[in-house]
């Protein structure tokens, strides 16, 4: 075990980033001048920071899931439908949407280990079954309504002693966040790392590839469950409410410093990743940044996230390169 | 330099190859376009109607029309092994440059095309730049793009804006019996794309770089200039996809690209017609088969009446499968 807790790689630059736009948050609004207004960021990020993790997991393991925006919206227009407003309803319902995610990522992880078609496919034409199917399904326009206890989850709080009221979707995301840390720090979580890096290598050593990135798949579909009944709880139910949350949760993580491609990256970056997307895009509301500009701001940001993590490796590699280090291949 | 002679000895081959039936994946297609015409039109004739009527045909060839446009283009990033998303956008944003520009007056039309066409090359030129020189992954590079295109729609935009004159208009209509005209040249583009890619030393340079960046580096291809070259050409594609829609509708309309999502849409008409996504294989044909398989399952539910969400579910489940066995071909054929 190692003395003092040490960052993972890549996680400097977006802490980094994180806490510029969150002292920026406290300059422009008054709001942010005391915790409560950062409890609500952090309420408000709920979803896209549970999404990140799942999508890491994926992208790490060399991946792509492009099919978790269609998965979010499906989940909270059959909620709807199927809780009606009923209490009675709700318990039943959270587990079959969890169930769901299983299943969906279950499908996905065997079409992309057993059927061998990039994952990008298979992905992207779940997002076209799942769109498709739950419109079928509705008729083109969601229907029902959610129980008051079915949105706690998203909008409610709970008393934790010592601390007060805390949002319930900030402990779930405390909970996630720390069962995905514990995850990748056990054998399985590094061999998942280590098969973004080199498949071959890890089938060679006696890893479960195929397997290893099933769990990632089905751990992604499960989390982004979990983000469509925050969701649903919190903004309420619409058919445009996971519109590309695909490509936002991918944004988050990329900024996180993670790999596309895999091998690379930590989940607690990830996560600091959609959190600084979260407060960026808070930060640009105070500055009276149109929201339709956002999307453009969020677009230059991503690349020049990018360009600095490809540079910045570059530039790693002139300076070992300077050193005489013996060629491992 | 003996890996490119060996690709292009093995590509100079291909046609003997096909002369003795080898089964390649764009005859997969076009095999796979006829039952799915005939089962197509039998499923239409049991409800009473015609698949292939005039009507069909039209209907048929006009929706692949502005999703071939996009797709080809789509194909020479793809093979190059890139990526471009931002398409979607640009389709929108090049109809509107076309039809604000042409403002109504028929002096204005080859104006407003060119115009529309430098913006698209432009687009092309920073995707291809940022992929290159930034060394941004082609994904998030062009999701990048893509993004500032919609936010700049987005402010600037709430629907459709400027006029095409009516001259303009008929190449969005006008038609040869039950061909359109805009079809037969989106072919003729798809020709000259494919004579591109086989014939001439850049085609060659985009498989090569598609197939393994560094050998070609090695072999001395110029490797970021035939990436920015394919950016910018599939960029020009969507431009003309924008502008071929501007006259169809009589004005510019932001979200025409988006509607339809062309940036999914044509990457999936180009794995289904064979393409690699790594890059370094397939080709223009196999994605013009891909994109008349789409166009005709979306005829045919027209047709049966279908409900159209019903139509996405077929789309994806048709997409996967075909993947699917193309994947498992080529293990195979690796190890003869």
């Amino acid at each position: 075990m190692r003395a003092r807790p040490r960052l993972a790689d890549g996680t400097g630059p977006v802490l980094v980033v994180l806490l510029i736009l969150l002292v920026g948050l406290a300059f422009a609004g008054p709001a942010y001048a005391e915790p409560s207004g950062y409890l609500a960021l952090l309420k408000r990020a709920a979803p896209l920071v549970v999404l990140a993790v799942g999508q890491y997991f994926v992208i790490v393991s060399g991946g792509f899931d492009l099919s978790v925006g269609s998965l979010v919206t499906a989940e909270v227009v059959v909620a709807a439908r199927l809780v009606n407003g009923d209490d009675a309803n709700t318990w039943w319902v959270i587990a079959l949407l969890l169930g769901c995610g299983i299943l969906v990522g279950l499908v996905n992880g065997l079409i992309t280990t057993k059927l061998l078609v990039p994952s990008f496919i298979v992905t992207l034409g779940m997002l076209l079954v799942l769109d498709g199917a739950v419109f079928l399904w509705s008729g083109g326009a969601p229907r029902g309504a959610l129980s008051p206890s079915f949105r706690v989850l998203g909008r409610g709080s709970a008393d934790v002693p010592g601390l007060g009221q805390l949002p319930w979707s900030v402990i779930v995301l405390l909970v996630v966040l720390a069962a995905a840390v514990w995850f990748m720090r056990s054998g399985t979580g590094r061999t998942l790392l280590a098969v973004g890096d080199n498949e071959n290598v890890v089938r060679l050593a006696g890893g479960r590839v195929d397997r290893l990135r099933l769990l990632a798949f089905v751990l992604s579909a499960l989390l982004a469950s979990v983000a469509a009944i925050l969701l649903a709880g919190f903004a309420g139910v619409s058919a445009q409410v996971g519109e590309g949350l695909e490509f936002r949760a991918i944004t988050a993580v990329v900024l996180g410093g993670v790999l596309l491609g895999g091998g690379r990256g930590s989940v607690v970056a990830a996560a600091a990743g959609a959190l600084s997307l979260e407060a960026l895009f808070s930060l640009l509301n105070l500055l009276g940044v149109s929201g339709a500009l956002e999307s453009a701001v969020q677009g230059v940001i991503i690349i020049a996230a990018v360009a600095y993590a490809a540079r910045g490796a570059g530039l790693q590699r002139v300076l070992r390169l300077r050193r005489p280090v013996p060629d491992t291949a | 330099m003996s890996a490119v002679r060996e690709q292009v000895r093995r590509r100079s081959e291909a046609p003997a190859r096909t002369r003795t039936f080898v089964i390649t994946p764009v005859l997969v297609v076009y095999l796979a376009l006829a039952v799915l015409l005939v089962v197509g039109s039998v499923l239409v004739g049991v409800q009473g109607g015609v698949l292939l009527d005039h009507g069909g045909i039209l209907n048929i060839l006009t929706r692949g029309t502005v999703l071939g446009l996009v797709a080809i283009g789509q194909t020479l990033v793809i093979v190059t092994g890139s990526l471009d998303l931002s398409v979607a956008y640009l389709v929108g944003l090049c109809s509107l440059v076309a039809a604000e520009t042409m403002a109504g007056s028929p002096a204005m039309i080859v104006p407003g095309v060119l115009a529309a066409l430098v913006v698209a090359a432009v687009v092309g030129l920073v995707n291809g730049l940022v992929i290159t020189v930034l060394k941004a992954n082609a994904f998030i590079a062009t999701l990048g793009v893509a993004l500032v295109l919609r936010g700049y729609l987005e402010h600037n935009y709430t629907g459709p804006a400027g006029s095409v004159p009516r001259a303009f208009q008929h190449i969005g209509y006008d038609r040869i019996g039950p061909v359109p005209v805009a079809a037969l040249l989106m072919l003729l583009l798809a020709a000259a794309a494919w004579w591109y890619l086989r014939r001439t030393r850049t085609g060659y340079h985009m498989y090569a770089v598609g197939g393994d960046v560094d050998v070609a580096r090695l072999s001395g291809v110029r490797t970021g200039r035939t990436i920015v070259t394919a950016h910018v050409l599939c960029a020009v594609m969507a431009g003309l996809a924008g502008v071929f829609l501007a006259g169809r509708l009589g004005s510019g309309a932001p979200y025409v690209g988006t509607d339809a999502g062309y940036d999914l849409e044509s990457i999936a008409a180009v794995v289904l017609g064979g393409t690699a996504l790594a890059g370094g294989r397939g080709g223009v044909a196999g994605t013009i088969g891909g994109v008349l398989i789409l166009s005709t399952l979306d005829t045919i539910f027209d047709d049966l009446e279908m409900d159209s969400f019903f139509k996405d579910v077929v789309r994806g489940v048709v997409l996967i499968v075909a993947v699917a066995l193309y994947a498992r071909r080529r293990p195979a054929r690796r190890s003869t």
